[in-house]
């Protein structure tokens, strides 16, 4: 036997057992994930009926004037008419300002999470780093609901800062401009997942050989520059983990824009959520969902290619 | 490490900012009045006491319990396969096939949500407990892989090789040498499965129809002003118990990386 029939044969075999391993969790994520995925994005492109979806393609959910038909002898009546996502200005309005608000969110907390990133790194001792980041992590995993409500209350107009403030005597009346606002939900979301942006900036930190640090100062570096030039460029891939693991999943937050957001603060999701549960209409609440993360992917896409051209990451 | 005196005080600041809900909590859990505000009316435990006269409340408590054991059960099982498989063999198609199972770490979870609602609606399945662990399972399953992942990593390829080599079957080496070894990972994507289960809000909003989950039930109760100090009291209790949990999850993470003489890199991700 040639070696080159052994190696496809244990090859063979090895890839045979690594598919029947992996059938279960990817037998689940095909049927539960995958397929759920591409039925939104047929139905996006079918007509709503009276309860019940007509198998009839159109674009109508997206552009331009659509409508809700219903089956009266056999004929299509038109029962109620609505317009298609980006011919909405309602839509368009809510999705910039939900990528105002992830935007935001996903600057304030890669930005305020980077330094702790840092400290727990480079400056916690290696036995007290899994204490740290255990503390980080917690606010995470409990509770998410009551905490944005707690937000509500931390910053309502009579939340705990105007109480604080006015019980003070530093204020006389309430403080309007930071309750019920968009500023509202960038905080509490900001708040939300600075754990997610932590973790993949302490882990591409900690990969960074400490060595290269002494070199840069060896070769005449101040310890600023030796940050700008060796650590930040090698902690980018975390960096980029942490932008786009914050960024895509607040587009699809409502409770946050419901609860501390006010009437100013509805955001996409809200609307997707009106479109399923409230209005009954599927596919336009397809349309909505695919474009939100249509436009989503886009700007990922662009932040990733602008990434590479000129931030540069690692070139290993 | 010299220096960072300025970091440190920085990061206590952060961790203040991180905690500042959670220790506002209990003080108006405890606190002897309707509105949510400073300064404090006094100290009671009557948001407590009127926990336990709330059918509504012990059904959505039941619910979860049922929803979070099975997630967790179920979504640790997946994660086990997932992550033995991408430790150990290499195989055709093996990066979009692990792409597609962690997809819902960064996919908005109401995407998740919406796309499920309308294939089960779609099949005609009636929504409930069970809709809901359907799709608990897929977000939790990629924190199971996460954790397990670096507790299969760690393992030392050549005790499997000295079991078989001894003459055990794959099966029993597997019970036998490397489920005992991983064992505190599981234990670990158990409990952290539970929490996020138990915790998770968006998914079951969608697809728990008349059966409600307990942050479901939170939910719908904000509406009332004159019901929040007893979700407050509420949730002080279900934040000491996800720390609780939490706490010995990490702590069975911790000694399944020191039994197998792993670098602890800290962390669940």
């Amino acid at each position: 036997m040639s070696i080159g029939g052994l190696f496809s044969r244990i090859g063979r075999s090895e890839a045979a057992s690594g598919l029947a391993m992996i059938s279960p969790p990817a037998i689940y994520a095909i049927l539960l994930l995958a397929a759920p995925l591409v039925t939104i994005l047929l139905y996006s492109f079918l007509t709503d009926g009276y309860l019940e979806i007509i198998r009839q393609f159109t674009l109508c959910n997206y552009f331009g004037p659509c409508g809700t038909y219903k089956m009266v002898e056999g004929e299509l009546v038109q029962q109620a008419q609505f317009k298609g996502a980006w011919s909405d200005p309602l839509f368009l309005t809510v999705m910039l300002r939900s990528l105002y608000v992830s935007l935001g969110v996903t600057i304030a907390t890669v930005f305020l999470s980077f330094p702790v990133a840092y400290f727990v790194s480079f400056h916690v001792e290696p036995s007290k780093k899994s204490l740290w980041l255990f503390l980080i992590t917690i606010p995470f995993w409990t509770s998410y609901l009551i905490r944005v409500f707690l937000w509500k209350v931390i910053l309502g107009y009579n939340g705990v800062i105007n109480s604080a403030l006015l019980g003070l005597g530093i204020i006389d009346e309430p403080l309007q401009v930071i309750n019920y606002n968009v500023g509202a939900v960038i905080v509490t979301l900001a708040h939300a997942y600075a754990p997610f942006a932590i973790l993949p900036i302490f882990v591409a930190l900690e990969k960074i050989d400490r060595s290269l640090l002494e070199a840069g100062q060896d070769l005449g570096e101040s310890s600023f520059t030796t940050f700008l030039r060796v650590t930040l460029p090698l902690a980018m891939p975390g960096v980029v983990a942490a932008v786009l693991i914050v960024f895509i999943p607040t587009i699809g937050d409502f409770v946050t824009p419901q609860l501390v957001g006010g009437p100013e603060g509805r955001l996409v999701a809200n609307l997707i959520q009106l479109q399923y549960l409230k209005l009954d209409n599927y596919p336009l609440g397809s349309a909505m969902a695919v474009s939100a993360m249509a436009v989503v992917t886009a700007v990922s896409l662009c932040f990733l290619f602008l990434n590479r051209r000129f931030l540069r990451g690692p070139q290993s | 490490m010299k220096g960072g005196t300025g970091f440190r005080i920085y990061a206590m600041v952060y961790l203040v900012f991180l905690y500042a809900p959670i220790v506002l909590l209990p003080m108006f859990a405890f606190n002897n009045g309707i509105i949510i505000a400073f300064p404090l009316q006094g100290f009671t435990t009557q948001w407590f006491a009127a926990l336990l006269d709330d059918p509504p409340l012990h059904d959505a408590v039941r619910n979860s319990l049922i929803i979070a054991v099975s997630v967790s059960i179920l979504s640790t099982t997946l994660g086990v396969f997932a992550a033995r498989a991408s430790t150990r063999f290499n195989f055709p198609f093996k990066g979009p096939l692990m792409g597609l199972i962690m997809l819902p770490l960064v996919l908005p979870e109401i995407i998740v949500a919406v796309s499920l609602l309308v294939v089960l609606l779609g099949l005609g399945v009636s929504l409930n407990i069970l809709t809901v662990i359907l799709g608990h399972v897929l977000v939790c399953t990629p924190f199971c892989i996460a954790i397990l992942t670096s507790a299969f990593q760690s393992l030392d390829r050549s005790l499997e090789e000295a079991a078989y080599d001894l003459g055990e079957t794959p099966l029993s080496t597997f019970r036998l040498i490397i489920l005992p070894l991983v064992m505190p990972g599981i234990v670990s994507a158990l409990l952290i499965s539970f929490t996020i289960s138990l915790d998770e809000f968006i998914i079951a909003f969608f697809l728990a129809g008349t059966q409600a989950t307990l942050p479901v039930y939170i939910f719908s109760q904000f509406r009332f002003p004159q019901a929040v100090p007893v979700i407050m009291a509420l949730g002080t209790i279900l934040v000491c118990l996800s720390i609780l949990l939490l706490s010995i999850a990490e702590f069975f993470r911790r000694r399944g990386l020191a039994r197998s003489g792993a670098k602890d890199t800290g962390g669940f991700l």
